[in-house]
């Protein structure tokens, strides 16, 4: 982290403790224009970026049928009706315990991943990253490479910087407010909901959304872009607490590289490293930092330095890798220049990937075994018991019937645990115990009344069971019978 | 001193400038902040400026600065509260316009009036009833299938229209005897006759007890030759394991001898039909509820009476 006195750059500024100029409390942004690079990494991010913005804007429309009683997109959160559906899937809102385990799921293997490969979600897979890299294509599409953006910013106001700023802005714009469209689309019929877009009909919530991340888009990737990352983020600060010597960075091979310095072709290299100091690993970093000084904060390990560096040994004719992907351990202590091997297993490693697989196993056994139908049983509370005139005890009891099932279904209720037990509902018209209907993804709730010839005693337990007319699965639900006033 | 401080001075481990504060040789390192972050700041700033125009913000002897907007919560509540009734008409309209019978088919309707009734009876029923509506000594469970002056929806509604011994003129009324108090019965002939009713609950009681006659010729004619009530005149059921004024021996003395007279207000003109007839549905269902068809099977009202002497438990 920061600037380590070891190396060239900082020298002169370490050595002396000389006083220079005022003190800046606050640091203004220095844009950044990276230059375009060619290479392995940034390939890999050409593609991953085309793949998470293609599935981002177009999963909301793809279809998935669910029969006639349930909506037929693939990902849909429903927040009106309260259900969420991913594909196969699909959960109530009493089930969000299931939402809280693919959190853990997804932080857990965030570290796991973090600890083997690094940074590598920073590099390649945030939304932050994503969007930024889209939004610096466009803008080189538009004003050109690196020193082009530069010179058109810096210099003054003209014809051509207006029309070139403002293409680069509409555009810009343009992609945030798809962004902002698309998310929307995720929470409502994607069809529906594009028709009545157009229609200008759409609701005052959607709208407000729709307003307020084309503006977070378009904020946070065309102008904060390296800022987010840098003083926002909280996972670039405690991602490092995952590292350790056999973690994959991106780092400069010191050892190899040191002394640096410019090198004319067919000189001697004597006294000199393999670094030529040609600054293309500084020009292409999106956040604008220089790998040479260390494994840094900044550093979103996107790979782009070592393919500049790649360019740049191939063309002076020395080997890749002076900038390179690998370990620590591997740029520190190694002593033959043969490639050590990665060390995946460590104890890090092995506690990350048995929390993952426990915590995925039950998470996944969680959502397969899942029931179709489920049973809730409250025991009324006032009055907790009531006497008739022939002696019988009645307890009320309100019942939630979840019918998650996209069909409508009968039930039967009975009651185990009571002798001589009457179960009656209390409904609309007259519903017989054993043809209990709920309408298909809904819940029904019914009032009912156990009454038994019994004497007074201690609460005790009883069993509720529900059973599905058409298929025979059974639920239950414990709670109990209450016969006489509580004395203290 | 001060022009010390302004001087940038870098440490040597950490290559960080310093901001030259220095405390017993720690010095302290300069990480500035980024400039757009003292702009949020600003803005912030401006925002809650802003605020405290617009909106109720500064509290002022007898209350607070009002804003320029006029914002007030009571409006917001006055908007929902108007939503909600809007909501509910669509309902009222077609409960009012449907009778009990369609009503309690209809599970929409029923749990509109269900709903309703619960809250109507929270507000003014709770008070004497109980929230539960498991009522209290001299207060009827509503619960339980014991009903003095009858169980159907329609009983149900009338009782709560017009009330018990409320002045009302369609009233239910009746009065019981003060056997004790009166001198119609001798302190042995009560204590006879209650035995008598005690054992009638535990089956114990027969013909040839003392309390036999005494009953017969002084508290069948109400309720009735088996004691099982009568509802005409909202005369309770003897035989049965309820006691509305307490079952021990020394409470149903008190009962004969003083004799009870409870009392329930008239709801129809406070309350409104629909009102009383959504409370109506809500005791209804609340688990004694009787339908109109078994009417004469349950209460079994021998009706033996001219009318003269009229009852309550």
């Amino acid at each position: 982290m920061g600037c380590s006195s070891k190396d060239g750059q900082c020298k002169n500024s370490c050595a002396t403790a000389a006083p220079t100029d005022d003190i800046q409390l606050f640091k203004k942004q220095e844009r950044i224009y990276p230059k375009k690079v060619k290479g392995k990494f940034r390939t890999i991010k050409w593609v991953l970026m085309v793949l998470c913005l293609a599935f981002y804007y177009l999963a909301p429309f793809i279809r998935w049928d669910r029969g006639p009683n349930a909506p037929d997109q693939a990902i849909l959160i429903d927040l009106v009706k309260g259900r969420a559906y991913w594909f196969w899937f699909e959960i109530w809102p009493q089930e969000v315990y299931i939402l809280t385990g693919i959190l853990v799921v997804a932080a857990i293997a965030l570290f796991f991943v973090t600890s083997l490969f690094g940074r590598v979600w920073c590099g390649f897979f945030c939304f932050q990253t994503v969007w930024t890299d889209l939004f610096v294509w466009v803008e080189r599409m538009i004003q050109g490479d690196s020193f082009q953006r530069k010179k058109l910013h810096e210099g003054p106001w003209t014809v051509a910087k207006i029309f070139k700023l403002g293409a680069t802005y509409l555009s810009w714009f343009l992609i945030s407010w798809a962004t902002a469209g698309s998310f929307v689309l995720y929470f409502n019929d994607a069809p529906t909901l594009v028709r009545s877009f157009f229609e200008f009909n759409v609701s005052t919530t959607v709208l407000a959304f729709i307003i307020g991340l084309t503006t977070s888009t378009y904020i946070l990737a065309g102008f904060a872009r390296e800022q987010v990352c840098t003083y926002m983020c909280p996972y670039a600060r405690f991602q490092s607490a995952m590292f350790d010597k056999d973690t994959l960075i991106i780092s400069y091979d010191q050892k190899r590289g040191e002394p640096r310095g410019k090198h004319k072709k067919g000189a001697d290299w004597s006294g000199l490293g393999d670094c030529v100091d040609c600054t293309a690993c500084v020009q292409v970093c999106p956040t604008g930092i220089d790998i040479r000084d260390g494994l840094q904060m900044e550093c979103i390990a996107c790979g782009l330095c070592i393919d500049a560096c790649d360019e740049v040994m191939d063309k002076v004719g020395l080997p890749r890798g002076l900038i390179a992907y690998h370990t620590e351990r591997y740029f520190d202590e190694r002593t033959t220049e043969k490639k050590e091997k990665f060390k995946f297993i460590r104890p890090r490693t092995i506690y990350y990937a048995v929390i993952l697989t426990v915590v995925s196993t039950v998470m996944l056994s969680a959502l397969i075994g899942r029931s179709p139908l489920e049973l809730a049983v409250l025991h009324d509370r006032n009055p907790l018991f009531v006497k008739l005139s022939n002696g019988n005890i009645r307890n009320g009891y309100d019942i939630k019937i979840l019918n998650k099932t996209h069909d409508h279904r009968h039930y039967t209720l009975s009651v185990d645990g009571i002798e001589n037990a009457d179960i009656r509902l209390n409904s609309a018209g007259d519903v017989p115990i054993n043809q209990i209907y709920v309408e298909a993804d809904s819940v029904g709730h019914y009032k009912v009344f156990v009454e038994s010839k019994i004497e007074p005693q201690e609460p005790f337990d009883i069993k509720f069971y529900l059973k599905d007319n058409e298929t025979g699965e059974q639920v239950k639900h414990e709670t109990m019978f209450i016969t006489k006033r509580i004395e203290k | 001193m001060t022009d010390e401080h302004r001087k940038v001075e870098v440490d040597e481990i950490s290559g960080v400038n310093t901001t030259g504060h220095e405390w017993d040789g720690l010095k302290e390192l300069n990480n500035p902040l980024p400039r757009w972050w003292v702009w949020v700041f600003v803005a912030c700033c401006i925002w809650g400026a802003w605020y405290w125009v617009i909106y109720p913000s500064w509290p002022i002897p007898g209350g607070a600065t009002k804003g320029t907007s006029g914002y007030t919560q009571y409006d917001e509540l006055k908007a929902s509260q108007a939503e909600i009734i809007k909501r509910q008409e669509a309902y009222l309209d077609k409960f009012d316009k449907s009778s009990f019978e369609d009503v309690m088919k209809d599970p929409e309707l029923y749990s509109f009036a269900v709903a309703g009734g619960s809250a109507a009876f929270k507000d003014n029923c709770a008070t004497c009833h109980g929230t539960g509506a498991e009522g209290g000594k001299g207060y009827p469970n509503l619960n339980d299938d014991d009903w003095l002056w009858g169980g159907t929806i329609n009983d149900i509604y009338t009782t709560i229209s017009y009330g018990i011994r409320s002045g009302h003129e369609e009233a239910r009324s009746s009065q019981m005897p003060a056997f004790g108090k009166d001198s119609i019965l001798k302190k042995e002939e009560i204590e006879q006759v209650v035995d008598y009713v005690l054992g009638l609950s535990e089956g114990k009681s027969n013909e040839a007890m003392p309390g036999y006659a005494i009953f017969q010729s002084n508290c069948a004619s109400c309720h009735g030759a088996d004691a099982k009530g009568g509802r005409d005149f909202g005369a309770p059921n003897l035989s049965d394991a309820i006691w509305l004024y307490g079952g021990t021996k020394d409470e149903v003395t008190n009962t004969v001898y003083n004799a009870h007279a409870g009392v329930m207000p008239t709801w129809q003109a406070r309350l409104g039909d629909s009102t009383v007839r959504q409370l109506a549905i809500y005791v209804h269902q609340l688990g004694g509820g009787e339908k109109d068809e078994t009417k004469s099977v349950q209460t079994g009202v021998q009706s033996p009476v001219e009318s003269p002497v009229q009852v309550s438990e």
